[in-house]
């Protein structure tokens, strides 16, 4: 089955996961900015790495067959350094009308402080003054009820913001209802130790409907899974849903969302009949 | 936007089939972190760390039988508070809430 990867953080994988995803039916995926390991030492830094992710890593995407598409921004972990994100922010639009940037991302919060509330806000407002899609990280763990809950009450203090061109990622059990009943897209995350697994993911699924959520695997450089998505695929046929509905959240939802940029082309279509057991 | 429920599919005899086993483990596993935190070589009272204690709130709810277990467990393991921090205290969540000193 074809599917949308719409969170990935290729720069830290190898060609061989590249071939996986291509191999498993991905035919185009979303790279938002990210965090590196380790705290960028000036704004020089993220203009080199916004290069990479609109010149560089298009290209290598396209040896194997996949659209890359990216969203910009310094990241939470860093946000606590205001100086360094105010400048950051100033560097931006020069690289909104590159061909594959669709949105301001992942931005959000990391441990809910302050500053990193501050600088999520200079963000949104960029993406506002730009008519940018906003890519949405919630924090980590215990961070995460109370993170979402500031992020959706600063979302809101935006007149004009459009909830249904805002992704809030990462969300699990106790954070969709905030995301949804608020007009936002959600996304869930299917991580190996945090986030949700494979059932989880299903679970929620399951209880909460399919509508306004797409699976990803936010694979980068610790623990996690670029083939997460196929692998979804697979617990959802082991759960015996229908192939509609499995391709509705792996391509029909993440395309809808990313579709409202004009920069994005995967049109939506019919899925391909898969007879489970034959 | 909760109008495409998917029910599950399967039968409990077949969710029991396809996912017993898998539960069985990780039951398994917390038994075992429970007893390994009970050898720890400097004798130390695992219920002195917050992690445990929130932990062990959260095995309570597997036993109660209510609903949404999954959701009950994630607010035990959550900061329970809502204004921003002050200051970044350090980068790394700690899986469950630390209230501070004092608090």
């Amino acid at each position: 089955m074809e599917f949308i990867e719409p969170h990935a953080h290729m720069i830290s994988r190898t060609t061989d996961d590249y071939q996986q995803l291509a191999l498993t039916g991905c035919v185009a995926l979303a790279e938002p900015a990210f965090w590196a390991g380790w705290d960028r030492l000036s704004a020089d830094s993220f203009e080199d790495y916004f290069r990479q992710l609109t010149q560089f890593e298009p290209k290598r995407a396209a040896l194997f067959g996949i659209q890359h598409y990216t969203y910009l921004c310094l990241n939470p972990k860093e946000g606590e350094n205001r100086e360094l994100a105010r400048e950051v922010v100033k560097r931006i639009p020069k690289f909104l009308e590159c061909p594959n940037v669709v949105g301001i991302g992942e931005i959000g919060l990391n441990r809910n402080t302050r500053n990193e509330l501050e600088t999520f806000k200079d963000h949104v407002a960029l993406a506002l003054e730009y008519d940018q899609m906003i890519l949405i990280h919630t924090p980590h763990l215990e961070d995460k009820y109370k993170g979402t809950s500031l992020i959706i009450r600063a979302l809101q203090s935006f007149p004009g913001l459009k909830p249904e061109r805002v992704m809030i990622d990462h969300a699990e059990e106790h954070t969709i209802d905030m995301i949804r009943d608020n007009g936002f897209r959600c996304g869930l995350t299917l991580y190996p130790d945090t986030k949700v697994s494979y059932p989880r993911a299903v679970d929620i699924l399951e209880t909460h409907g399919t509508d306004g959520i797409y699976v990803n695997s936010a694979c980068d450089w610790g623990n996690s899974v670029p083939t997460a998505v196929p692998r979804f695929i697979m617990e959802m046929r082991r759960r015996k849903h229908s192939e509609e509905a499995i391709h509705k959240v792996v391509f029909d939802n993440p395309v809808a969302f990313l579709s409202q940029s004009p920069k994005f082309r995967v049109a939506s279509k019919a899925p391909v009949a898969v007879e489970v057991g034959a | 936007m909760k109008n495409s429920a998917l029910s599950c599919p399967l039968e409990l005899t077949q969710i029991l089939d396809e996912y017993f086993l898998e539960n069985r483990h990780k039951l398994l596993e917390v038994a075992a972190f429970l007893d390994r935190l009970d050898r720890a070589h400097d004798g130390a009272d695992p219920s002195s760390d917050f992690r445990v204690v929130a932990f062990t709130r959260a095995l309570e709810v597997l036993l109660d039988g209510g609903p949404q277990r999954a959701r009950q467990i994630q607010m035990i393991l959550s900061d329970p508070t809502d204004e921003p921090r002050e200051q970044l205290d350090r980068k790394a969540a700690w899986g469950a809430y630390a209230a501070p000193k004092g608090v």
